[in-house]
């Protein structure tokens, strides 16, 4: 597979590490009432889609920039590539934008 | 016997003989023969045994698609089993034999296999090995072990290099055919980079096989012209002896290219390489396979496919045969009719499944229209055929053409579907292809010249113009379109004797059927059952004769039927290609701290930790088991001082105006306050709350810390923290870098390690108790001027600092700490004494934090602070992790002090039977302490704490030592840790 990082452009997947599920930016509040429950939703609760996958990868043998990487997982077909670190921000400062679209 | 088939024309190179040996026999071919081709010219027909029912076979095609002429090639550690005999390029002094028998070819002990074939039908092995049970492992297992397998590995090393190489282009073309040779003319033309790649020595494809004229001369003569300009063209990329064998994602193509199988000595340069084409387009060319038809007998040797024969009588001039038949059921077999026939070999018969007129006239030939084949006749070879009207004729080969399958393979390696072409009763790629692949010539069912190149041509050009470049078609050459009408017959049913499908696997078509009766209706679950298009062919001759076969007894279509999934890799590639340099001790690449020249000096003893090598002990002369000088190591550090190259704990340098914020974050205890120039040792956890490493962080100022981790965790931590930075905590100010590489780093412990550092720090800087106490860091230097940073930590549990020095100091520094230590009698100290300090101290390493255990099991529950967000501090208080009765790690003795504790036993109360119910604990880490004279271990066992003093069974039932140990303190060295403040 290959990766069109934003940064620098197409790079092998084999620079990358893979870690999943790109919900994992979405960590629950630590002082919230219910903060049990949702770090185990957070931590072990996933959708396994058969279709369009927003995901984490890591360019570690590269600028070590993590990725969400949106990839169809019947076809490999990759539609969209974001730094992580800019989708993390602009949820910050909105944090009803999950990134995902629709 | 000099090559008496050997008749006029073809491409080999007369004046240049080759001679080689086949099963002890000394044999002349010619540069440009095959070893089939060789064998051919020298009347060898009968080559091998077939892998189930060990019935002689010969050479079946010309190609890479040869599921009987399996060979082994080369001697001793060069042997090459399973090798196909079509595809290896002759060359002098080659050494081949055949393969499958116990005894002789021709006297094969295990042809008693054919009298049972009965027995052996499809599912025999199911079937028959199924009881009793306790016959498979010590019988049934050994016995078919025995038995089965084609060739022989060698079993010694392979004295060959392998390599791997990475091309980029904008369009590969895959095969050399008219099509593809047209498509990378095209393309090239336009400017395009082209990889043009095909897996002959002599590209062409068929156009070396046949007798067509281009542009009115001859087709040899038009591919010449043609690979001239390719090779004039800067951009183009011509690879023969390569097959593109997968088709990955995103226009990746894995290619194997035998680089020097064609020689007889790879001469230092790699025998195979494996490349990884990156490609904008790629247009497959890859041709067509021809397959046989099912009927009585069709497997001796001597029964040839028809578009085989022709290719020998073609392209290497050997005649396959002095008198031969042709049975077809389409206009292409009739062309090996004539071409043999103007070749001056007799052709006895040819016998076409369809009715009607002759399409050809043949001199002196037996023709039967609307007829078949129903028997053979001859023991290791063919004799005669016996027709369905009754008639025997006496031959010596049997040209047979089932009509032509295109090669789809690649198409479906995305999981694409190919779809069912009647008017060529075959398979063609489906719509949907691997993402920038298109399609040309026989591949995609265009089975005449004309059409190839015409359609070659245009895939070129449009590859080309997809990728905005200018491309005009090439003048399409003149050609013709031959006759190659086809009426599907797959099948002589009327057959008494067997009718093979697929020849390398002893597949029947009576193995179809009843496979289909017994209930294994769905093709996939066909092939597994029979085996049908398995193994190194992957049934290339054979998946659409199998399937005709099985839609004729479940009275489908073969599109209903359905076909199997291709998946790469198209013909076998060797396990050392994809090894290539990755062998032995370069399997991975080989760390060395810069102290590494001179730990090998002092004799040190090396263990390999991850990709690291660190000194295990330094043996002493005279000392002849390792525990001597571990035992040495350890009283001469407490005693006076030791030294230890800790440069393979990973450092991480984090910096930034919310550097002590971020630390907060990722470490479950407190950051924040740490004053500068302190260490604190810090408690990583993972999210779901278990413990991922530990290590000490010291502040080297306000917005600038340093970060060691464990060796063995340097690369994940460093990622985990990276995740947080960016994914968690975007809008902190923090920046990491790992600093593993960039520093050395050395354990200067024991009593004397202060009055050892005082000799080689500079003046200027203090390092007396008062000014620099335990936990204290900082950066000072040494040895007039050397930058170093100093870090008073202790691991060992003694007076010890931590001195670290770019790496380019970091052999200089070890020479000066023990030219500084002479005086002291300093010692350098291993990995073992490092282990035996630490576990007589009690302090958790590799063995306990194992991610499986908790803070709260290491003891350190209260280190995480509940007052801040921390990774896994939340998930950390789950009940489950906080049970009354959870593990704890302590500390074990034998009761009997003379015996030896071993780690991996399990905790058994006094009295009951080792079980899984009666496991309480672990022993994780032991060593014998020299300090107090017998074994010590560590381990974790539930209520540990609240358990001192008592008395419980280590068992360790595999090994069968089972010994009581007591329940004690892990701190056993100095518990109060007075020696740390010295």
């Amino acid at each position: 597979m290959i990766i069109n990082h934003p940064l620098l452009g197409p790079r092998d997947a084999a620079e990358f590490y893979y870690l999943g599920d790109a919900s994992l930016l979405d960590r629950p509040d630590w002082q919230a009432p219910d903060a049990a429950d949702k770090f185990y939703e957070y931590q072990y609760l996933r959708d396994n889609a058969a279709g369009e996958h927003r995901e984490l990868w890591y360019h570690e043998q590269g600028d070590r920039s993590w990725l969400i990487v949106t990839r169809d997982t019947l076809t490999h077909d990759i539609t969209k590539v974001e730094l992580a670190h800019d989708v993390a921000l602009a949820k910050q400062a909105d944090p009803a934008n999950t990134g995902r679209e629709g | 016997m000099s090559q008496r088939m050997r008749i006029n024309g073809g491409i080999v190179d007369r004046s240049k003989p080759l001679s080689f040996e086949f099963d002890g026999k000394q044999l002349q071919g010619f540069a440009g023969d095959t070893l089939a081709s060789a064998l051919l010219a020298n009347d060898i027909r009968f080559v091998g045994r077939s892998f189930k029912y060990h019935r002689p076979r010969g050479i079946f095609t010309a190609g890479p698609e040869e599921p009987n002429a399996l060979v082994q090639l080369r001697r001793g550690p060069y042997q090459e089993p399973n090798t196909r005999a079509t595809v290896a390029e002759l060359y002098d002094g080659l050494h081949a034999a055949s393969q499958n028998y116990r005894g002789s070819l021709n006297f094969d002990l295990m042809a008693v296999n054919d009298l049972f074939a009965p027995f052996l039908s499809a599912g025999f092995y199911y079937k028959t090995f199924m009881w009793p049970q306790a016959f498979w492992e010590k019988v049934y297992e050994p016995a078919i072990r025995a038995s089965a397998g084609l060739g022989r590995l060698s079993g010694k090393d392979d004295p060959d290099i392998y390599d791997k190489g990475f091309l980029h282009c904008d369009i590969l073309v895959i095969g050399a055919g008219p099509a593809g040779l047209m498509a990378a003319l095209t393309a090239g033309r336009s400017g395009a980079r082209v990889i043009l790649a095909d897996e002959d020595f002599a590209p062409g494809g068929r156009l070396n096989a046949e007798t067509h004229e281009i542009n009115g001369g001859d087709a040899q003569g038009w591919t010449a012209s043609v690979l001239s300009e390719l090779k004039s063209l800067p951009n183009v990329r011509l690879m023969k002896r390569t097959t593109v064998y997968g088709a990955y994602d995103h226009g990746v193509y894995g290619a194997l290219e035998k680089s020097t199988d064609h020689l007889p000595m790879s001469g230092g340069k790699p025998r195979q390489i494996l490349w990884r084409i990156y490609s904008k387009r790629a247009v497959l060319c890859a041709g067509a396979t021809e397959r046989s038809i099912a009927f009585g007998n069709n497997d001796r040797p001597g029964v040839m496919l028809a578009g085989a024969v022709r290719a020998y009588a073609n392209r290497w001039g050997v005649a396959p045969g002095r008198n031969v038949a042709i049975f077809t059921n389409n206009d292409d077999g009739w062309r090996t009719a004539t071409d043999l026939a103007a070749k001056g070999v007799s052709i006895a018969a040819v016998i076409d499944t369809r009715s009607g007129a002759a399409p050809a006239d043949v001199a002196g030939a037996t023709i039967a229209m609307g007829a078949s084949i129903v028997d053979t006749k001859g023991r290791k070879g063919i004799s005669a055929v016996t027709l369905s009207n009754g008639t025997t004729v006496p031959v010596d080969c049997l040209a047979v053409s089932g009509g032509w399958s295109p090669n789809v393979h690649l198409t479906c390696h995305q999981r694409g579907r190919p779809d069912w072409a009647d008017e060529i009763a075959a398979f063609v790629p489906g719509k949907d292809l691997p993402v920038g692949m298109s399609v040309a010539g026989a591949a995609k069912g265009a089975l005449t010249l004309a059409a190839c190149l015409q359609e070659g041509a245009k895939a070129g050009a449009q590859a080309a113009q997809d990728l905005g470049l200018t491309a005009s078609m090439a003048e399409i050459p003149e050609a013709s379109d031959e006759a190659s009408a086809i009426t599907p017959f797959w099948h002589v049913t009327e057959s008494k004797g067997r009718a093979w499908i697929d020849l390398q696997n002893d597949v029947t078509a009576k193995d179809v059927q009843l496979a289909k009766r017994e209930g294994y209706r769905s093709v996939e679950l066909l092939k597994r059952y029979t085996t049908l298009g398995m193994a190194t062919d992957q049934g290339k001759t054979a998946n659409v004769l199998g399937l005709a076969v099985l839609a004729e007894a479940s009275g489908k279509s073969i599109p209903e039927t359905g076909t199997t999934i291709f998946r790469p890799p198209y013909t076998p590639v060797p396990i050392a290609a994809f090894a290539g340099r990755s062998r032995g001790k370069d399997f991975r690449p080989t760390r060395l701290t810069p102290g590494h020249e001179w730990a090998a000096e002092q004799g040190a003893v090396f263990v390999e930790a991850g990709m690291w090598l660190r000194g295990q002990w330094f043996p002493k002369p005279g000392e002849t088991h390792w525990r001597e000088s571990v035992d040495r190591e350890v009283l001469a550090t407490r005693k006076s001082v030791g030294i230890c190259d800790v440069t393979t704990l990973g450092k991480i340098d984090v910096q930034g105006r919310d550097a002590a914020e971020f630390l907060n974050k990722v470490y479950a205890n407190g950051f924040a306050k740490l004053p500068v120039g302190k260490v604190r040792y810090g408690l990583m956890l993972r999210e779901d709350g278990m413990v991922m490493d530990d290590g000490t962080t010291a502040r080297l100022s306000e917005n600038h810390f340093v970060m060691t981790t464990t060796t063995a965790n340097a690369v994940g931590v460093f990622r985990h923290m990276e995740f947080c930075r960016q994914c968690l905590w975007p809008d902190l100010d923090v920046h990491l870098i790992s600093a593993t590489e960039q520093f050395a780093q050395y354990a200067v412990a024991g009593p004397n390690a202060r009055k050892l550092l005082q000799k080689i720090v500079d003046p200027e800087f203090d390092i007396s108790n008062d000014a620099f106490p335990f936990m204290g860091c900082g950066e000072i230097t040494v040895c007039g001027g050397t930058p170093a940073r100093l870090f008073r930590i202790s691991f060992s549990g003694e007076l010890a600092y931590e001195i670290a020095v770019p790496s380019r100091y970091g052999d200089g520094l070890i020479r000066a700490l023990m030219a500084a230590g002479e005086e002291f009698d300093a010692v350098p100290y291993g990995t073992e004494a490092l282990s035996v300090m630490r576990i007589e101290k009690g302090h958790p390493a590799g063995n306990e934090l194992n991610g499986q255990t908790t803070a709260r099991d290491m003891g350190m529950g209260r280190m995480v602070s509940k007052k801040k967000d921390s990774i896994g501090s939340i998930l950390s208080e789950r009940p489950e992790l906080n049970r009354e009765d959870g593990l704890a790690l302590v500390g074990f003795r034998p009761v009997d002090r003379a015996r030896q504790l071993k780690s991996g036993a399990h905790f058994i109360p006094k009295g009951k039977t080792p079980s899984l119910e009666n496991d309480e604990g672990w022993m994780t880490s032991v060593a014998y302490s020299p300090t107090l004279g017998h074994s010590i271990g560590l381990g974790f066992i539930k209520r540990g704490s609240d358990r001192l003093g008592e008395t419980i069974v280590a068992a360790d039932p595999i090994r069968g030592e089972s010994i009581e140990v007591e329940i004690v303190s892990p701190h056993f060295f100095d518990p109060e840790g007075e020696r740390v403040r010295a």
